[in-house]
């Protein structure tokens, strides 16, 4: 049963992902990554993660995939060129990408790791649950937890300022 | 399911993702491919949390998170501050920097 459900979400994963790259338009893109998030919900779930399964979709399939179909209608969808402006990019990236994805799967099979083989040790019923997560992160990881808060805060006084009303004198700036 | 299975999906995850940054030329389909990168490093940190069955890694997961958000929030209004100055939006018209 898990093994079904692992290669379920596993296409679902690759496929999004595929989907992300593929799609000419940016809409379907955005769409695509939401498919490609919920199936790595449901893998993190098999993984016993509720919690970061619960925050993928609630903060990354919620709340950023609405940030980015709003800046997609914002924007427009502009194609792109269909040229390559390096002779054969797309056929070097491909090569490029087996190679890189051969090299991270030998060595990570292939490393000592006896451990990978199996389902990992059997672990008591809370873990990975709300309540031992904000354990670890009230209690020993305090520190990361309030830079990241701060961090956030920082991006988004960021973001504003980018993307705010255009001051005078500001008005050209366009390369052509 | 042995955690193999996991590291290797997200291995094929990755490459997926850096294919996608290596091929497109739209900025804000470069931040999704980036998104598909960040999130194949966090599918890596949770089997590997289950691995050793260490919740640790879960809290290193969230973290990457917070990153990706901090990422998005800053590249898309970097887009929307380009799409205003009337600029392309395409990597390889915006090179007025490149040496």
């Amino acid at each position: 049963m898990e093994a079904v459900i692992f290669f379920i979400a596993a296409i679902g994963a690759v496929g999004g992902a595929i989907g992300v790259v593929a799609a000419r338009n940016p809409f379907y893109s955005v769409l695509a990554l939401i498919a490609h998030l919920f199936s790595l919900a449901v893998l993190f779930l098999l993984l016993t993660s509720a919690f970061v399964a619960a925050a993928q979709v609630v903060v990354y399939a919620g709340a950023v995939m609405v940030l980015y179909v709003f800046v997609v209608a914002y924007v427009g969808s502009a194609q792109e060129a269909k040229w390559d402006p390096v002779p054969g990019q797309r056929l070097f990236a491909g090569l490029l990408a087996f190679f890189l994805f051969v090299e991270i799967s030998a060595a990570v099979l292939s490393s000592g790791l006896r451990a990978l083989s199996t389902h990992g040790p059997d672990v008591p019923a809370g873990f990975g649950d709300p309540a031992a997560i904000g354990n670890l992160l009230l209690e020993k990881f305090l520190v990361p937890f309030e830079a990241s808060s701060v961090l956030l805060l920082i991006a988004a006084v960021g973001a504003i300022v980018l993307a705010g009303r255009k001051r005078q004198g500001e008005a050209l700036g366009a390369s052509k | 399911m042995n955690i193999n299975w996991y590291i290797v999906l997200s291995a094929l995850l990755f490459t997926i993702g850096a294919t996608g940054i290596l091929v497109r030329r739209s900025p804000m389909v470069i931040l999704l491919c980036l998104e598909l990168m960040l999130n194949a490093g966090n599918l890596a940190l949770v089997a590997f949390s289950r691995e050793v069955g260490n919740q640790q890694g879960q809290v290193f997961a969230l973290v990457v998170m917070v990153i990706a958000a901090c990422e998005v929030v800053v590249g898309l209004g970097l887009i929307v501050a380009i799409f205003r100055r009337k600029l392309p939006l395409d990597v390889d018209d915006l090179r007025r920097l490149h040496g």
